[in-house]
């Protein structure tokens, strides 16, 4: 870490105890809300950084999580297993993301413009289909019972509960989460260690930034950028399903209502990397906690509109583009596909 | 030697493309037990059976020729501008306040007025994006994207907090003044003794976009500037050993594809609300890109890939009233065309290539 992530972390973590002593239980419900929130956002993060760690380029993040909530969401309520909702998830996730293979890898298109037509297509078969078998004008009917992720009570959790600062953080924020925000967290140091500690990730990281070398090596580039891309496909759907099975109760249009872009703009906050992207979803986690607990900020001086809160992503994320704090430099051969010499 | 003949490229790969998505689209409505032939009977009737629907696809066609525009500038200048949505939706709010704060008497007036805020709201947003590639070489793509939420958040503070009258509910501007309203094409063709599309909203903007196209086709093949962006686009090492700058071409090619996107306003916000709303764009600046691509980055191409587009989303909304097909299918078909004449161009693109390379050679084989 350099100074200027330390500095964020520093105030990010000042900006949570800060709440905790003004307001403890206002606090431990909004950062429990955040820890949520920043769930679909760190899946589809990992995702993205998967897939543009290989060299292609994912503005689709937010199309797959949207096809992968609807299909979760459908699947889940049809046989009333959030678990079957999960793989139809992570099912329609992959589909989209085959698509995005072949425009992006085997045709050698334009991989931000494929990952627009992604975007629309989610976003349009989604709409069509859903009111075709629900009628409900996009919706799907809400989910009850096993056809959602419930709550996880971790061991010792009422032990500790009465024990102070132990007690709150334990029980009331790590205990009592769904499966899939655990699997969330345990995708960081399994990402981290298939990137920085296996032969795989250290060829994944090869194709990003030189396809040749790889090709010379004797190993597909092609194969890798599939493998890294199916990989996303996977991600994004375990996001997609999380957000209509466990964070909601179903399908609603556009319920991703542009995490994906926050995602991307997260991937960037954290420059490829998998613990800053941790990092950076957990900020933006609590931005929208905030701006959800809050509508209008009053911080004595200034009144903060929600608006603004809900901005901030965004605008945090081209001020670190802008490389005014630290430059984000991108895996050299993303976004161009690869050309095997003849 | 290319390996197609230019009608080919220019008229066959888009053609196809069309096809493709259509198909696709025909086996969705099937697939939700629908009769594709029914769906396309349904928009033909809805949007090109009167002149009631010709007014109401004119319209959309005219909010697409704008955006399709605003993104072939910038594709010409190898930039890829996905931020049309915000960059028009700011327009919408620079015709506002023009229209809301200065006295403009008549609309003949205030309709180069609005169009001058229009333009100079949407190419400030587009500066931003546009200098930080430039200067600082942070992706364009990237940060258009964060300046469509950035536009949807403001002008959601806008109107709630700013614009909206006392009293009012509605996320919205108060109405502009009456002097300002523009004139539909129905009131021009009833002033001249014709009866056409009544109650439809097309109006006198589709004319500034029909000179538009026009002018872009100037500006981009017969000046200096049209040339720099061309070559700025082909190669940029060229160009700089050429002598053109290309921070300056960067910034000037995104604001004057920021000022296109923003001028969209003129036609929805000044021609048919007559007032700012929540969302007033619709997403027409994403349907640019598809316009764009289909339209192979020419104004005329564009123009016809608007109508297009206009005819699609007119039909679409036709269908969605009259048979239980959401209107939705017209995002699928835009996401099909999107998919099809820009990111899978070569799979359309590399066979035809083979076949016009085996036709060549057989009739030479014939010739000797």
């Amino acid at each position: 870490m350099n100074i200027r992530e330390s500095l964020i972390a520093i105030l990010v973590l000042g900006i949570c105890v800060f709440w905790a002593l003004a307001d403890g239980a206002a606090a431990q419900q909004g950062i429990g809300s955040a820890l949520r929130l920043m769930t679909p956002l760190l899946l589809a993060c990992l995702a993205g950084l998967y897939s543009e760690r290989a060299g292609v380029f994912d503005i689709g993040l937010e199309g797959k999580m949207l096809m992968a909530a609807f299909t979760a969401a459908s699947v889940a309520y049809i046989t009333g297993s959030a678990w079957l909702g999960l793989a139809a998830g992570i099912g329609g996730s992959l589909a989209l993301s085959l698509i995005h293979g072949l425009a992006s890898i085997t045709f050698m298109g334009n991989q931000l413009i494929s990952g627009v037509a992604i975007n629309f297509l989610a976003s349009g078969l989604t709409v069509l289909i859903g009111q075709n078998a629900f009628g409900l004008g996009g919706r799907t009917p809400a989910l009850t019972g096993d056809g959602r992720f419930g709550p996880i009570t971790l061991p010792g959790a009422e032990a500790v509960a009465d024990v102070p600062l132990l007690g709150p953080i334990y029980s009331g924020l790590i205990s009592g989460q769904t499966i899939l925000v655990y699997v969330a967290f345990a995708m960081v140091p399994i990402t981290w260690w298939v990137l920085y500690r296996t032969r795989f990730g250290l060829r994944l990281r090869a194709v990003g930034e030189n396809p040749a070398s790889v090709d010379t090596a004797g190993i597909s580039v092609t194969r890798l950028r599939y493998t890294a891309v199916a990989i996303a496909g996977i991600l994004c759907g375990i996001a997609g399903a999380y957000l209509a099975t466990g964070l909601s109760a179903g399908f609603v249009k556009e319920m991703t209502a542009g995490r994906g872009f926050i995602a991307l703009a997260a991937l960037i906050f954290a420059k490829w990397r998998p613990w800053q992207a941790l990092f950076a979803t957990f900020l933006f986690g609590l931005l929208e906690a905030i701006a959800n607990l809050y509508p209008n900020l009053d911080l004595g001086i200034v009144v903060v509109p929600s608006m603004f809160m809900n901005a901030l992503p965004y605008i945090l994320t081209v001020i670190i583009l802008a490389g005014f704090v630290g430059r984000a430099i991108p895996p050299r051969a993303g976004g161009e596909p690869y050309v095997k010499e003849r | 030697m290319d390996k197609m003949p230019k009608w080919a490229d220019v008229i066959l790969t888009p053609l196809i493309s069309l096809i493709l998505a259509m198909g696709i689209s025909a086996l969705v409505i099937l697939a939700i037990g629908e009769s594709p032939w029914m769906a396309l009977t349904t928009m033909v009737e809805g949007a090109l059976g009167s002149s009631y629907g010709w007014g109401f696809t004119l319209y959309y066609a005219t909010n697409f020729v704008f955006t399709g525009l605003a993104v072939m500038v910038a594709y010409h200048a190898s930039l890829f501008n996905i931020g049309g949505e915000g960059q028009a939706a700011m327009g919408g709010l620079g015709v506002a306040l023009v229209l809301l704060y200065l006295p403009l008497p008549h609309w003949a007036i205030a309709l180069p007025v609005a169009m001058v805020g229009a333009a100079a709201f949407g190419a400030a947003w587009a500066f931003l994006p546009a200098f930080l590639q430039a200067k600082r070489g942070s992706h364009i793509v990237i940060t258009t994207i964060m300046f469509n939420f950035i536009a949807a958040a403001l002008l959601n503070y806008v109107l709630v907090n700013q614009l909206r009258p006392v009293g009012s509910m509605d996320p919205a501007s108060a109405r502009f003044p009456e002097a300002t309203n523009l004139p539909a094409l129905t009131d021009i063709a009833a002033a001249m003794g014709f009866d056409w599309g009544r109650n439809s909203p097309v109006n006198v903007t589709f004319l500034v976009a029909l000179a538009a196209c026009f002018l872009i086709w100037v500006l981009i093949w017969r000046t200096r500037l049209g040339y720099q962006i061309r070559a700025f686009g082909r190669s940029e090492p060229g160009a700089v050993y050429a002598g053109i700058n290309p921070v300056t071409i960067t910034v000037i090619a995104m604001l004057i594809s920021g000022g296109l996107a923003g001028m969209m306003a003129i036609n929805n916000v000044m021609g048919e609300a007559e007032r700012l709303v929540l969302n007033a764009v619709e997403g027409a600046g994403f349907i640019g890109i598809a316009v764009a691509l289909m339209g192979r980055n020419h104004p005329l191409g564009i123009l016809l890939a608007a109508l297009l587009f206009g005819f699609l989303y007119q039909g679409g909304g036709e269908l969605a009233l009259w048979t239980s097909i959401p209107r939705e299918l017209i995002i699928v078909i835009q996401a099909l065309v999107i998919l099809f004449t820009g990111a899978l161009d070569n799979m359309v693109r590399m066979p035809l290539e083979r076949l016009f390379l085996t036709m060549r050679r057989t009739s030479r084989g014939a010739v000797k």
